[in-house]
This record gives structure tokens, C-alpha cells and sequence, in this order.
């Protein structure tokens, strides 16, 4: 059997492609992913990481609100090690309408969201940073997830099911036998290899880069490029999650994402040039943190440690300019009945809360193409490393008394914290101080989930992602991938283009001690190491 | 464009560059490997406790909190304070009762004073030591300081009268030590300060400024100990006095600890609560005159206690010792002796302990001083068991040289 032929070829490695070919390769489906960057690279890595309870959505988007709520109780259950259950609070400020309160509870109740109208006092009592001069509070089951552990699980255990991922390589066309698509034609973006995959059926994940992903095949998808700006905070300033009750706008959520909380977001249309490079503006940083004050007046003072922006992948339905009346629903489109294309299905619109519902809705059209009849249960499996509840239950099975660096593996990894080599005390020694993350935990994850650079490598393990940007981590992280991958010259190029990247998300918010970090930085780099 | 205008956090964490001289200076991290030192302890483990307090590591305790970090770190850190407070906020184990015993310094000299002989020849017994080894792990090798029969509160206020005599006063906290232990330190620092014309009284009624209960998790006795201590030390400032001190950790802990580890405001008497040297120093350098004995010739080596260092004021000590005419001072390198209070005292630190002040004892056996002279008293038990050197406060030694 030719081993570039599959059952479904699965376009884009963002949480809907590695969900969807998680679902199938659970379903007995030979899967391919192919994708041009890393995995969470598009809108998946580049949101609040929240866990939305669908409150957000619940006055103008019942549908989207009572899919956020369904899939936000069983991401609790099967994705425990990605997801923060920290609870949310809807705040009333003076200047807004306490009156829409009672409208949003009670959209709320109806979505099947436990929303609970509490004392202004008893929201200051559970969330001591939140702006102390609220006039209402509600209290919903927000929480937070982390977007690169989640998406690299579901990769995971795609993989576990015998799945094939190809990172780093782009779909340059499509193989075509009249009306219908047999396979695509690819290249490699470090290798610049080319290679032709096979399968029945192809899906289009590709998030906003799906609109040209569609083109390549000759349909059109009206895809609506939607830029959203956010702030990182070096600290968690809050441990629940921050909201507006209001008519949703800019810069109203702040959530506490594992060591820091996020500030966001904006929504501007942009073109498609510029999906590809989007940058933070200056107006966009002003009004981050000037919205931002309102809900917690501490940031106004709070060290920001990045700024940075994705684009939401919405699916053209009005022309409301802004997008935010767009609904955030899920939306399959099978091209054989829309554009008479035989094989190929485009999955799109929805959110990173849905992607699993999303990923359920694009394998059941797989398996109907494919003929296949069996069910999902990508709802009540959990995910690799998400078999325990709690992280000190994990570290507490592994160690007999874990040390910090071992407790933050746990709450990162899961149950695949075991897989930890500790036989001796280099493996014991961390790479990431700020994070501490081990050589350890870098070896496990080189060793299983696909990193070819530093910048793969923070993804999946947060080295490089603390207060100091990569300034002691770096070099020693390139250490262990050219030990692994047995090519000191790539890593020096390597070290380079993580430092830039980090660099990059330093700049729009270049001043104070993060902009210190960032000369004393450059200081060690380029004067200490000549590098 | 908005920029902030300054960004702030508890103790500075946010200020941490990351670049670890902190870490280098730790006295502690380099001779035991259980404790994280002191950027992971502190700026770096903050972010993580934020998270959850199941971030906190047991291993903190391993801290002497002789804040050696922040005297290095350029960014302006709190690095050792805030794993104080990391200790006293998450580390809920209550504390064990040799802790309690050793972190109950007034407490304990209360009861044994009045049977002192009695006491200091049951602590010196090898048997005692033996025993308190294997029960509380209080560590054989140690020496307990002597207690004294006599209280130094009692004889000073026997000399009110007289003292009240002199034109000009100031307030004493004498601390533990010289209350129950020595109290010819208190005694010396009255004739010193007599010599400059200035009377010496008591405050009304002083307590164990509590150092030792804050770093053996008795947050709650030493919050106690630290407001009653601001209103007896503001009842003296509002006199107009000046409050001295002859202990170097009593004094930071009273103006430093109070506020960031405690929550105890004592911005009314910080500035007028100073080490006696420095009240000294400053009289003469505004034209006071001691006069000191022809016949005093002693080689003095200093050490500066780290907590003397953390205040900047070891350089008073020196330059009054230097002022004596028959000193040949030596300054002895910058190092923590290992004791830290209450620290090495306890069996599971000794050997950690011995280790970190063992570059120090090398030093003074080479120097070969007549006296070592140092601001603190449980560094001078930890070099005078470990040396065999003699160790006087700077105070006792200028006592001793005045005409």
C-alpha cells in the first residue's frame, strides 16, 4: 500500500484540524494533518485562552451561548489538564446599565448558563483586584484554557490512534480528477521537499487561511478577517475571570491564564495581505489599558508583558463592518452539494471553545462520505494527560514530595508528567527558571510532540513565556534540540529567530522593566555570547 | 499613545531582571542543594504562588533571611522578604515546639533568670546537650548562651536617678540578649554614653522585637510583639527622644521587618531608632570627644553582621574602633557566619551552618585578633563555639578603652 495514501487528509493544525483528526483517527480513520506552521499558530494560539461559560454570547447569540456552555462542561471533564476552573464575574460599573443585569441573567438562564447575581461586596471579597467601585456583579462558570496544551493533546492522541502529522508544510494545490479532489501537493517550508498525499476526502481547517485553502480548489468561502489585539501582564493580577455586563465590546475580558492574565481584545476588519503579519497598534495598547482599568485599576500599574494579535476566522454572514454582530457559530460546508466538488469538506466560523463539537460535525461528514458508521466519543474520552482531575493528584501519584519545578510539570502535563525521566540530576535541572520547566519535561516533549524550533518548543511547554522572554532559557533550550536533532549550526540561526519573535510581542509595549529585560537581553546575547 | 507612567508589585517581584547575582551571593544555596535559592524562592516561586499556594515549596525554610540577596540585587527586589512573607502567608505547618522554645527568647529568659546558676550548669552538661539532641534536635555541638542572675532592667532602674541627671537623654532597647543573658553590654553602653554626656533610660517596657518567631512561623506572636513594641517606642519618640539599640537584628527588624513582613506601620519612630554606634558616630563628628585610654593596645578584627550590612551601617562600627588610638583594625571579609539566630541552632542546619561561616573562621584564625568585634549576639556565639575567639560588641570594646 502507497504510505501517502489516507483515508482524510486533514488541512490546518490549529484545534480544529488536530480535534477533527483526533475524532477520526478515534473512529478507526487513517488520518493525515498537514500544516504549513506549528500547531495553535493561527486564532488558536492568539486568543484570551478562555474558557468561555457562553455568557458572553447569551443576550445576542443563544445558539453560540448553549454550545459554549455544553462544550465548556465536558472540556472540564476531558480536558482537565489544559482548563483552570477559576469561575467568572460579570461586572456593572457605574456608567453602565444596571438594568441589562437582569436581561443578561435571564438570556443566560435560558442558554442553560448557571448565572448567579451576587453582592458587589461579595464579588470585592472573592476577587479582591476587581474594580472596587462596581454596582453589580454576576457570577457565571467562566474559566480559562490554554489553547497550545490543548491543541498538542489533541494531536497527541490523533497520533496515539495512529494518525500522521506533517508540520511545516503547506498545501501548494490540489490533485484533481474532474469534479472530484483526490489529494493535495505539498512543501515542505524547512526542507523546501515537495510530496503528493491521497485520500477520499480532504478537510479544510485552515481557520482564516481556509479562504485560500478553498481558492486552491476552486470554490469560495467568504471568509471575514477580524484582527483582535490583547495585552499579557506578567502576573496573575486576578484569579477569576473579569467580564463586562454590558453589550459586548472592546477590551472587557480579563482573564488569568496559568502565571500571567490577558487583556483583550479589539475587533478590526482587516485585508487578507495581512493575516499573515499582523502587528499591535499604539491606539490598540491605549485602549487596552485604559479598558483594561476599568475592570482591575491594578494594571493600569501592572508590568505588560507582551502585546499581541490573531485574526478570528468568522464567516462572512452580514456586513456589519465591525463583526462583532457576526454570529460565532459553527458552520460545515460540504462542497460536493454546495459547489459540486467531490471530496472536500470546509470546517470553519465557530470558536476554540466549540472546536470539539466542530471537530464532531467534520467527522461525522467524513464517516458519511467514507461510509463509515461509528460513533464519536471524543466527549467522554479524556485526553492525554487529562486522566486525573488535579494536578496534586498527579504529582502526588509520581513524587513522593514534589518539588515546585515538579508540581508546575504536573499542572502542564497532566498524567504524561510520568513520562518525565528523573533518573538523574541533570534531568532535574531547569531550563525555563521563570516557568520552571526541567530538562525533563523539554526532553518528554521533543521526544513526542513534534518540535522542530525553540518557537515549537515554547508552544508546548511554556520555556521562553515567562517575565524574562527567553533571556536565560533560550540558550539552553538550544542546547537540548541540537543535541536532539544533532545540528548545533541550525539551532545558532534557531536562537536568533526566537529571540526576534519574542522581541516582536516586546515592542509595541517597549518601556519599563520589560523594556529592561529586553536590553539586558540583548546585552547577554550579543555582547556576553557574540552570538 | 498611553504609556504607564511606573508599574508596581509586592516586594518588586516585577523588577526581577533574571539576572541571578542574587542567586550567586546566597550563602545558603552554596552548601545545601534543598533550597531553591533565592530568585526561584522568590521573584520567580511569587508568580507561581499567585497561581495557586500548592506552588509553595516546604524547602523556603532552608532561608536564613539574612538578606544578603537584596543588599545584591541592582533592581531593588525584595528577594528575601518575600519569602519571608511566602512562609508566613502559605507554609501552614504549625510550628514545632523546639521552634516555639527557641523563638521564645524574653519568654524563656524570664523563666530561667531567676534560677540562672542552676540553668547554665544544666544547659552546659554534655548529657543536656545530648538529650535536647535526640528530643527537640537542637544540635549537641551547640553552646547555650549563659543566663544571667540579674536582669539588666533591674539594675538600670536601681541608676534611674542618676542617669536622669545628664542634660541630655536617650532611650534603650536593649533586646533579650542584654536583658537576660549579658547585661555588661547595657552597662557598657551607659558608661559610653554617659562619657558623651547623655543619660540612658528605659523604655516602658520593651518586648523581644520578635525576629525569631517571624522565621520559626510564629507570624501572629511577633505581630503582637511588634505593636506593642511602636507604642512603647513612640511614647519615647514623642518625648523628643532617640531610641538606640546595641543589637544589629533587633534594630532591622523593628525598622524593616515590622512594616514588610508584618503589616505594622512604623513609620512615626523608624528614624529616630538607631544602632548606638551611629548615634555615637554622628555626636562626634558634631564635635562630642571621647577620651580614650593610653594603654589600650588590641588587635580588632571586624565582622559585619549581614544584617548590619542590609542597613548600610556597619561603616559607623568601623570608624569608631578605628577612632580608638591603640586599635589595629582589620576588616574582615564580607560574609554571613551561618547562624542566623535561631537557624543554626537547630540539627537538621548545623552542618549547612558550620559550612557557610566556615570561609569566615578560616579568615579569623589567620587574622589572629586579640578581639573579633562584632554588632550581633548570636554571630558572636556562632564564631567565639566555632573560632575560639573572644567576640565583643563595638560598644563593650569602646567601654573598655575609655579613659
Amino acid at each position: 500500500m502507497n504510505p501517502n495514501e489516507f483515508d482524510v487528509i486533514i488541512i490546518g493544525g490549529g484545534i480544529t484540524g488536530a480535534g477533527t483528526q483526533r475524532d477520526c483517527a478515534m473512529r478507526g480513520i487513517r488520518t493525515l494533518l498537514i500544516e504549513r506552521s506549528d500547531i495553535a499558530t493561527g486564532a488558536t494560539g492568539r486568543n484570551h485562552g478562555l474558557l468561555h461559560s457562553g455568557a458572553r454570547y447569551a443576550v445576542n447569540d443563544p445558539e453560540s451561548a448553549r454550545e459554549c456552555i455544553e462544550e465548556n462542561m465536558i472540556l472540564r471533564q476531558i480536558a482537565s489538564h489544559c482548563i483552570d476552573e477559576t469561575d467568572g464575574l460579570f461586572i456593572t460599573l457605574p456608567e453602565d446599565d444596571l438594568g441589562y443585569q437582569q436581561t443578561f441573567v435571564d438570556a443566560c438562564r435560558q442558554a442553560g448558563i448557571n448565572a448567579e447575581i451576587i453582592d458587589p461586596d461579595l464579588a470585592r471579597r472573592l476577587e479582591p483586584s476587581v474594580n472596587p467601585d462596581l454596582i453589580g456583579a454576576v457570577r457565571v462558570p467562566d474559566g480559562s484554557v490554554d489553547p497550545f496544551r490543548l491543541c498538542a493533546a489533541n494531536m497527541l492522541d490523533a497520533k496515539i490512534h495512529g494518525g500522521q502529522v506533517r508540520l511545516h508544510t503547506e498545501v501548494t494545490g490540489f490533485i484533481r480528477e474532474g469534479d472530484t479532489i483526490r489529494g493535495v501537493h505539498t512543501r515542505n517550508r524547512l526542507t523546501g521537499e515537495q510530496a503528493d498525499y491521497y485520500a477520499p476526502v480532504v478537510v479544510n481547517a485552515g481557520g482564516i487561511w481556509g479562504h485560500h485553502i478553498a481558492e486552491l480548489a476552486g470554490v469560495n468561502v467568504g471568509m471575514y478577517p477580524a484582527k483582535g489585539a490583547l495585552l499579557i501582564f506578567a502576573h496573575r493580577v486576578n484569579n477569576m475571570v473579569i467580564n463586562r455586563c454590558r453589550k459586548p465590546s472592546n477590551a472587557d475580558i480579563l482573564v488569568p491564564g496559568d502565571t500571567v492574565c490577558v487583556i483583550g481584545t479589539t475587533s478590526t476588519r482587516i485585508p487578507f495581505e495581512e493575516c499573515d503579519n499582523v502587528a499591535v497598534t499604539p491606539d490598540e495598547v491605549t485602549l487596552l489599558i485604559t479598558e483594561g482599568a476599568k475592570l482591575s485599576p491594578a494594571l493600569e500599574s501592572t508590568r505588560i508583558l507582551r502585546a499581541y494579535a490573531g485574526v478570528r476566522p468568522l464567516v462572512s454572514a452580514d456586513d456589519d463592518p465591525t463583526g462583532r454582530n457576526i454570529s460565532r457559530g459553527i458552520v460545515c460546508l460540504d462542497h460536493e452539494s454546495r459547489d459540486g466538488l467531490k471530496g472536500l469538506i470546509t470546517i470553519t466560523g465557530g470558536k476554540l471553545m466549540t472546536y470539539r463539537l466542530m471537530a464532531e460535525i467534520a467527522t461525522d461528514a467524513v464517516c458519511r462520505k467514507l461510509g463509515i458508521d461509528k460513533r464519536c466519543e471524543t466527549a467522554v474520552t479524556p485526553l492525554p494527560g487529562s486522566e486525573e482531575k488535579s494536578y496534586e493528584a498527579v504529582a502526588q501519584k509520581i513524587w513522593e514530595s514534589p518539588s515546585t519545578a515538579q508540581k508546575a510539570a504536573a499542572a502542564r502535563m497532566g498524567t504524561r508528567a510520568s513520562r518525565i525521566r528523573t533518573s538523574d540530576r541533570h534531568d532535574e535541572a531547569l531550563i525555563c527558571e521563570c516557568e520552571e520547566v526541567s530538562v525533563g519535561e523539554i526532553n518528554a516533549a521533543i521526544d513526542r510532540l513534534e518540535v522542530t524550533s525553540l518557537t515549537d518548543l515554547r508552544r508546548r511547554t511554556r520555556v521562553g513565556m515567562g517575565t524574562c522572554q527567553g533571556g536565560f532559557c533560550t540558550c539552553r533550550a538550544a542546547a537540548l534540540l541540537a543535541k536532539a536533532h544533532g545540528s548545533v549550526e541550525k539551532e545558532r540561526a534557531d536562537i536568533a529567530a526566537f529571540l526576534q519573535e519574542r522581541w516582536k510581542g516586546n515592542f509595541p509595549i517597549g518601556w519599563g522593566d520589560t523594556l529592561r529585560e529586553a536590553e539586558y537581553t540583548q546585552w547577554v546575547y550579543k555582547h556576553v555570547l557574540g552570538l | 499613545m498611553k504609556l504607564q507612567e511606573y508599574t508596581s508589585s509586592k516586594g518588586n517581584f516585577e523588577e526581577c531582571m533574571k539576572c541571578t547575582v542574587c542567586t550567586a551571593y546566597c550563602p545558603v544555596l552554596q552548601v545545601n542543594p534543598l533550597y531553591p535559592g533565592p530568585k526561584q524562592a522568590g521573584p520567580d516561586g511569587e508568580r507561581l504562588r499567585l497561581k495557586d499556594p500548592y506552588f509553595f515549596n516546604k524547602a523556603l525554610k532552608y532561608c536564613m533571611n539574612c538578606k544578603r540577596c537584596e543588599v545584591a540585587c541592582p533592581s531593588g527586589v525584595h528577594v528575601a522578604d518575600l519569602i519571608q512573607a511566602a512562609r508566613i502567608k502559605y507554609d501552614t505547618t504549625p510550628p514545632k515546639l523546639r521552634d516555639q522554645i527557641l523563638a521564645s527568647t524574653d519568654f524563656m529568659g524570664s523563666l530561667a533568670r531567676p534560677f540562672a546558676p542552676i540553668v547554665n550548669g544544666v544547659t552546659g552538661l554534655g548529657i543536656t546537650k545530648t538529650v535536647l539532641d535526640a528530643t527537640l534536635k537542637i544540635d549537641r555541638h551547640r553552646t547555650f548562651p549563659k543566663y544571667s542572675g540579674r536582669s539588666f532592667e533591674g539594675w538600670l532602674k536601681r541608676h534611674r536617678k542618676e542617669q536622669a541627671a545628664f542634660p541630655e537623654q536617650v532611650a534603650y532597647f536593649h533586646g533579650c540578649y542584654v536583658n537576660y543573658n549579658y547585661p555588661q553590654l547595657g552597662k557598657d553602653l551607659v558608661k559610653v554614653m554617659n562619657a558623651l554626656g547623655i543619660g540612658v533610660q528605659l523604655l516602658d517596657k520593651e518586648k523581644c522585637c520578635g525576629i525569631a518567631m517571624i522565621t520559626n512561623g510564629m507570624s501572629q506572636s511577633a505581630r503582637k510583639h511588634a505593636e506593642h513594641n511602636v507604642g512603647v517606642l513612640k511614647k519615647a519618640v514623642d518625648q523628643g527622644l532617640k531610641v538606640v539599640t546595641t543589637s544589629s537584628t533587633c534594630t532591622f527588624t523593628m525598622r524593616d521587618e515590622y512594616p514588610s513582613l508584618l503589616d505594622v506601620d512604623n513609620s512615626a519612630v523608624k528614624d529616630s531608632l538607631l544602632m548606638a554606634t551611629r548615634l555615637i558616630y554622628e555626636k562626634l563628628e558634631k564635635g562630642a570627644t571621647l577620651k580614650f585610654r593610653a594603654d589600650y593596645h588590641k588587635k580588632i578584627a571586624y565582622h559585619t553582621p549581614c544584617h548590619m550590612e542590609k542597613m548600610g551601617w556597619g561603616i559607623f562600627s568601623e570608624k569608631l574602633l578605628k577612632m580608638i588610638p591603640g586599635v589595629e583594625f582589620v576588616m574582615l571579609d564580607s560574609a554571613c557566619c551561618g547562624i542566623a539566630g535561631t537557624y543554626g541552632f537547630k540539627k537538621e542546619n548545623y552542618e549547612a551552618s558550620q559550612a557557610i561561616g566556615a570561609a569566615l573562621f578560616s579568615q579569623i584564625e589567620s587574622v589572629n585578633p586579640d578581639i573579633v568585634a562584632c554588632d550581633c549576639e548570636t554571630c558572636k556565639w556562632q564564631i567565639e563555639m566555632s573560632t575560639g575567639y573572644p567576640v565583643q560588641n563595638p560598644i563593650s570594646i569602646l567601654a573598655d578603652a575609655l579613659e
